[in-house]
């Protein structure tokens, strides 16, 4: 399974008559249902297990670029969920980040990406994550702002263990976590909480940006 | 390998446009409810018309699915997807073996796998409100919440043992012509994932105060509901990859 890619370039004259039989019912399989087309292959080290960058979801950043979360493999995250229009926890979810951000080491900086994804991807529209983000002076490459369909947002959560619900038309609660996920994509620490001392979760970014 | 893919693909495919019509499924006509949780200042909810799997999944068409889908194999599955115990109590990776009825509900199954089972069917897991929805239903009447008999009926149940073992079909056959809302496993949702549950650790909950409480007294609407605040409470101690005995799923399909 692993080696999908590199062979699919090589399809042999007989796989070739196969695949032109198949061929419709798989272009109509792949319009309705995403099964059975999620291993995707991996050149280098194979994704760990627990890593986030066995999903395969795919998001739009504040640039209107389009990646998938294994686009920022290599890199430690630091990754939140919040939406733009809120006016109670997340301008404070949002001024923890910036706080750890400007309080990581020098040496590790490149390392680092922060993550903000949207729970609203109807209004958070990337033209609106982008404003966002110059609103909040958070327009270097470190930042990231993503957003995607309300099921893929939804798994997302799942996978960070953060819980959200629409409350009113203009309004979510949800929790306050900000998780560190290493290099691999494996989810390493959770802080909780607003406001919340942030000096364990950035030793831990440290830590982790300064292995290996 | 890739022709391996494309029947793969290929299989899921023909199940779910040939067989997936075996599958018998419910026609759950739009209304609106009050649901316990998730209605902020007690107004209804709307339920848009959509179709539910009459019963829940069961091991053999579990089997079925894992058969078609590797990665979904007891030893197979990603730790993102499954904790350890994802299908512990079957024998191996296809074979649920003989302690396991083939009509019982399958269980041991974490959110992910049955999300992904039911977009195999080309369906989706039910949302928390429309499961909701279709189980305030008893035989006769499409919300019996206030029912005395219906409640002790579900309280009876959080009572009993091992009932998981059960095969589907065996409880009441409720208004929508829907099986096992009752009585035999609890059910993955779709959103289940948005309860906040005051009293958890989580030091976050911004506006969700209506489930115990801000509202001061508990009122009788709460008390029947009680059987109702046991599954959102144990929905809202659950993570996305965990897996227990007690808890299957079912599939739903908008109309």
């Amino acid at each position: 399974m692993k080696s999908d890619i590199t062979q699919k370039s090589n399809i042999s004259s007989n796989n070739r008559r196969y695949l032109l039989f198949v061929l419709p019912f798989l272009v109509l399989f792949a319009l309705f249902y995403s099964c059975g087309k999620k291993e995707t292959a991996v050149k280098e080290k194979p994704i760990s297990d627990l890593s986030i960058y066995n999903l395969p979801s795919k998001w739009t950043n504040q640039d209107g670029k389009n990646i998938e979360m294994k686009d920022l493999k290599g890199k430690v995250l630091v990754m939140v969920m919040i939406y733009t229009s809120c006016k109670s926890a997340c301008p404070r979810l949002v001024a923890d980040m910036r706080n750890i951000e400007s309080r990581l080491p020098q040496d590790i900086k490149e390392k680092v990406q922060l993550v903000l994804v949207s729970i609203d991807p109807e209004v958070d529209t990337p033209k609106r994550l982008k404003s966002f983000s110059i609103e909040n002076k958070m327009e270097g490459n470190q930042w990231v702002f993503l957003r995607s369909t309300e099921e893929n947002t939804r798994e997302f959560a799942a996978v960070l263990a953060v819980n959200y619900k629409k409350v009113s038309p203009i309004d979510f609660s949800h929790s306050n976590i900000i998780s560190v996920f290493n290099t691999e994509g494996e989810l390493v620490f959770q802080q909780e909480g607003l406001g919340v001392n942030s000096d364990a979760t950035i030793n831990k970014i440290t830590e982790e940006a300064r292995k290996d | 390998m890739l022709q391996k893919r494309i029947i793969t693909g290929f299989l899921c495919f023909i199940s779910s446009t040939l067989f997936a019509q075996e599958v018998k499924m419910a026609s759950i006509r739009e209304g609106f409810f009050v649901p316990l949780y998730g209605a902020t200042s007690k107004k209804p909810v709307k339920v848009n018309t959509f179709s539910i799997d009459v019963f829940p999944v069961t091991n053999a068409q579990y089997l079925d699915f894992v058969k078609k889908n590797p990665a979904y194999s007891r030893s197979k599955i990603k730790g993102l997807f499954a904790d350890k115990s994802y299908l512990i109590q079957w024998e191996s990776d296809f074979n649920f073996g003989k302690n396991n009825l083939n009509d019982a509900p399958v269980t041991n199954v974490s959110w992910f796998a049955a999300k992904k089972y039911c977009e195999c069917q080309g369906k989706r897991l039910p949302t928390m409100d429309e499961w909701e929805y279709v189980a305030m239903a008893d035989e006769k009447r499409i919300d019996a919440r206030a029912k005395e008999n219906f409640n002790k009926y579900i309280m009876s149940w959080y009572e009993k043992p091992k009932t998981y073992l059960n095969p589907v079909g065996q409880t009441f056959k409720n208004y929508w012509g829907v099986y096992d809302m009752h009585g035999l496993v609890w059910e993955w949702t779709s959103d289940f994932n948005s309860i906040f549950l005051s009293g958890e650790s989580r030091k976050d909950k911004a506006t969700d105060k209506n489930l115990f409480c801000g509202s001061g007294s508990v009122n009788a609407t709460d008390l029947m509901n009680y059987a109702a605040f046991m599954r959102y409470a144990f929905r809202g101690s659950l993570k996305a990859n965990y897996t227990t005995k007690n808890l299957g799923f079912r599939c739903a399909k908008n109309k």
